[in-house]
């Protein structure tokens, strides 16, 4: 039990360091926020679910724990990715489209 | 919003809530609770659950449960993919912000559903305005909206829409 638990504590830890590769490693604002909410998301859930292992009487409360995450974390990425769109963030080179500026560039004329 | 019960879920969700973190059925913790649920959802009666909305019936519990699992599938699939892009000395990466079309009109479905995009395969919900939604794509494979309608948001929508109906 105590292997396992160890085991999915290791695995959330690769994801969390995963992430932080990607904010390094992504080319613009964009790219870095998807690369860091998906991997804390994953990483956090595993490492709450290796300390439920560990801690079989905490489960309950770490489930709460990564219920709220599950919420907030996607909702804060959101807008920050709604905030610097908004701002005019440049995007990397690689962009092939932007269906919200055009949105918006219809709206304005 | 018609659903005459809203208050009363908000109330049962944060009771629920209190007990749990309390992990305790003492009744003094019990009655706290009630009291202060109680105060919450009648001084916050336009206040959101994830139960609002909600068809409390078998068939929407079967699609909560079958929308839990095919979210938890497409995480840990995202991960995955995130994972091997990051590690990719070529970052492969072809960005774009996509619009996709939603059916959805209840509040809650409609947070969940961009939760949902913002946590799965190389999507990020940028922008929602009426039944459009502003996504950015990693790797974009489309950027016709109707494609990427279907290949973003399809697979969960089917789900709120039951539970949601």
């Amino acid at each position: 039990m105590t292997a396992l638990g160890l085991a999915i504590l290791t695995l959330g830890a690769v994801f969390l360091a995963l992430g932080g590769l990607g904010l390094w490693r992504m080319p613009d604002t964009y790219t870095r926020i998807q690369a860091g909410t998906k991997a804390t998301t994953l990483g956090t859930l595993l490492s709450m679910a290796g300390a439920g292992v560990l801690e079989p009487g905490w489960a309950l409360k770490l489930a709460l724990i990564v219920l709220f995450l599950m919420f907030t974390n996607p909702l804060s990425s959101q807008v920050l990715a709604r905030a610097a769109h908004r701002a005019r963030v440049p995007q990397a080179p690689q962009t092939v489209a932007d269906a919200l500026a055009e949105a918006e560039g219809e709206g304005a004329q | 919003m018609s659903d005459a019960q809203r208050p009363l879920k908000l109330f049962a969700t944060l009771l629920l809530f209190w007990m749990i973190l309390n992990g305790s059925l003492a009744p003094d913790v019990f009655l706290a609770g009630l009291a202060i649920s109680a105060a919450i959802a009648f001084l916050l009666p336009g206040g959101l659950s994830v139960l609002c909305g909600a068809r409390l019936s078998l068939r929407g519990v079967g699609a909560a449960l079958g929308f839990t699992g095919f979210f938890l599938r497409e995480l840990v699939v995202a991960n995955l993919r995130m994972a091997g892009l990051v590690l990719n000395p070529a970052l492969p990466v072809r960005p774009a912000i996509v619009r996709v079309e939603t059916r959805l009109t209840d509040p809650v479905a409609r947070l969940l559903l961009a939760n949902a995009i913002t946590l799965t395969p190389g999507t990020l919900s940028v922008e929602l305005s009426g039944r459009w939604l502003y996504v950015h794509w990693v790797v974009a494979e489309t950027t016709d909206p109707q494609e990427a309608t279907r290949a973003i948001v399809a697979g969960f929508e089917n789900y709120l829409e039951v539970i949601y109906g």
